[in-house]
């Protein structure tokens, strides 16, 4: 009974705040759009069996005839990738240069990297566009030391949303591979050493095999959000930033297409199954390592 | 179990007594600092091929600073280390023909037991079709075949201190360090690796230094054993040689049980002196190696075993003394009597239980007779 009461608490929380949600979700997904608030029928006023024969397919065909859609997943996939990769490159070494740290100085760098944390996210993603717009401080910089003769469009690109999306999510990167480095023997580096292994060849054969759950949890954790990312790709972004968040955001408030708008939720949500799937196994595999 | 090693058992291994032997390794006046700290004085030692050599003295003494400027993880301050007389200061540890045995193990948990000892191997480019078989070889000499396949946290601790030897044995070095190897085991398996690994290294003919704070376990398995305190190396000698023949009262002490007597020594015939050590006490009789001047200060060592306790007074013994028993210490196969002087001086003499608990005649206040013969002590300058 004590243990149906533990199991009970998360699934209720599942439950409600995700099942149900969902299940509304995908409701609407299944409606028309209609002229009214909500924007769209059948509502649960017109009687159970009315609602049931009124639900259809008819907006994930429609996504299909319009290539926007097709496009605007793909491309918000390779950015998610590419810059989870980035985020990476540009966190493992920070993670490993606060695990490599004297004792007495990590609690100040744990500090630094959680401390943006504590300014509102929109005010650090709009402090971007004042450094990387064209009379930003990043050109004005790279102009005076001469660098560079003429402005770098920066700001309305792809790479403004690539650095937006890194800052942002680069404390997501680092805390998890710090975790997993700082629980690292320094004993296991020196053994790697003592049998015959360089520095580098001891890092790339003990060092990052046992900080790889640390890596896949970095990557999950960057990657899931910044697939469905919508503040970065608009503010800093350009037309040409092609993401579904966008597209999502647009057919909601733009279009006030509720049943479009949900069904292109729905598809995101399957795409993003996927890899919490597999972050979940990992997860798994890791705790039953440890027993 | 061990066999006897027919080579130590009748004292013919001793090269560090022959002149002409070469030594493996040789520390020439090695200094190591820490900041101000000096962890290692200007130290100097020679180890030979072939040998047990036991680094022992309570934490902090430098031991583990010692071998790991063996294996290249310290750097020396002054002085320089040599290796089969190559000095080996520049050369990095992976480069050394020492392989270590680290205290916690330090086995890669994310690769198998087998992969764990082929870790060096392949690191050498070691021939593929020769790997499997070194593998297996090393799997067999540690009694781990079953295990290969294994996570090292799918074994137990004995096990797991079984691969990390042979992971550091499998690249064949002619230097193997032991850092504390047996420290995490219980006694019961303690006492059993201990000949295992003298066997291992009877078998395999590798030079072995080990580290260790246990002096059981030092005077178990070496073959020299080099007590230190304070960056120093005390006394260099063979087990028995530091029990018997210890060169200070630090080694005496620290090594097993000892009582220490203070007294002024007196010439007493070739070799012999009396040790005045107290108002109202008869001189005690000891016989000396080394020599002491008239009046000169001394500190008389005698191990508790030598010292035997009857409740009559003995006839003809050269040192008798009457007290009176304060404790007992019962240790099963020993007891341990803990005797007053009347001049307060507190003497430890052990005997061994060769009769029931029960029938023991001396008890808790009795008055009692210590003797010892004047070659039972060693008379020490400190």
């Amino acid at each position: 009974m004590r243990r149906f009461a533990l199991i009970a608490l998360p699934y209720t929380w599942l439950l409600a705040l995700f099942l149900v949600p969902f299940l509304i979700v995908f409701k609407i997904s299944l409606s028309d759009i209609a002229l009214a608030i909500p924007p769209y029928t059948p509502t649960i006023k017109d009687g159970f069996s009315a609602l049931i024969r009124g639900l259809d397919f008819e907006n994930f065909i429609f996504l299909t005839t319009d290539d926007l859609y097709y496009k605007a997943y793909i491309s918000s996939l390779q950015i998610a990738l590419i810059s989870t990769s980035l985020t990476l490159l540009v966190g493992y070494p920070m993670a490993y240069g606060m695990a490599r740290a004297p004792a007495e100085w990590r609690a100040t760098l744990m500090m630094l990297v959680i401390l943006p944390f504590w300014t509102s996210f929109l005010i650090r993603v709009y402090a971007w566009i004042g450094i990387l717009s064209n009379e930003g401080f990043l050109n004005q910089f790279l102009l005076w030391t001469g660098l560079i003769s003429t402005p770098l469009t920066i700001l309305n690109t792809n790479t403004a949303v690539y650095i937006g999306i890194v800052y942002t999510y680069l404390p997501f990167m680092i805390l998890p591979i710090y975790a997993a480095l700082d629980r690292l023997d320094d004993s296991l580096i020196e053994a790697a050493e003592d049998l015959g292994c360089s520095r580098l060849s001891a890092f790339w054969l003990v060092t990052v095999p046992l900080s790889k759950n640390g890596i896949i949890a970095g990557c999950f954790l960057v990657f899931i959000p910044a697939l469905g990312e919508f503040v970065i790709p608009s503010l800093l972004g350009g037309s040409g930033t092609l993401m579904i968040g966008k597209v999502l955001f647009e057919e909601f408030f733009n279009n006030r297409d509720w049943p479009v708008a949900s069904a292109v939720a729905v598809i995101l949500l399957l795409i993003l199954i996927v890899p919490i799937v597999l972050f979940q196994r990992n997860q798994q595999k890791q705790a039953e390592a440890d027993t | 179990m061990a066999k006897p090693k027919p080579d130590t058992w009748d004292n013919q291994f001793a090269p560090w007594d022959n002149p002409n032997e070469k030594p493996l390794i040789r520390f020439k006046d090695v200094t190591k600092r820490f900041g101000d700290f000096v962890a290692i004085d200007s130290l100097s030692q020679d180890i030979y091929e072939k040998e047990f050599f036991a680094l022992l003295g309570p934490s902090g003494c430098g031991k583990t600073t010692m071998m790991r400027m063996l294996a290249g993880f310290e750097n020396v301050s002054s002085g320089s280390i040599e290796l089969a007389g190559q000095d080996i200061a520049n050369v990095p540890p992976n480069k050394r023909a020492v392989n270590m045995m680290f205290q916690s193990y330090a086995l890669f948990p994310h690769l198998s037991v087998y992969e764990n000892i082929a870790f060096g191997l392949r690191r050498d480019k070691f021939p593929k079709d020769k790997l499997d078989a070194r593998v297996a070889e090393m799997l067999k000499l540690t009694r781990l075949e079953k295990f290969g396949r294994r996570k090292p946290h799918q074994i137990s601790g004995g096990q797991r201190q079984r691969v990390a030897l042979a992971r550091s044995l499998a690249k064949g070095p002619k230097l193997l360090l032991l850092d504390e190897p047996l420290g995490a085991l219980d006694k019961k398996l303690r006492q059993e690796t201990q000949f295992e690994l003298m066997d291992i290294q009877e078998t395999t003919g590798t030079t072995f230094v080990i580290v260790t704070h246990d002096q059981e376990e030092a005077m178990t398995v070496a073959s020299r054993v080099a007590v230190m305190d304070e960056g120093r190396i005390i006394q260099v000698a063979t087990p028995g040689g530091i029990y018997e023949a210890p060169n200070s009262v630090y080694v005496a002490d620290f090594i097993g049980d000892v009582n220490i007597i203070k007294g002024t020594a007196k010439p007493a015939g070739p070799d012999q002196y009396f040790v005045d050590w107290g108002v109202n006490q008869a001189p005690i009789l000891a016989t000396s190696d080394r020599p002491f001047t008239d009046g000169q200060e001394c500190h008389l060592a005698i191990r508790p075993e030598k010292i035997s306790i009857t409740k009559a007074k003995p006839d003809e013994a050269e040192n008798a003394v009457q007290g009176k028993v304060l404790d007992i210490a019962y240790l099963g196969n020993l007891s341990t009597y803990h005797v007053e002087l009347p001049g307060g001086q507190i003497i430890k003499a052990q005997t061994a239980n060769t009769r029931r608990l029960s029938r023991r005649d001396i008890t808790w206040e009795d008055p009692v007779w210590i003797r010892w013969n004047a070659t039972a002590g060693v008379l020490l300058e400190r």
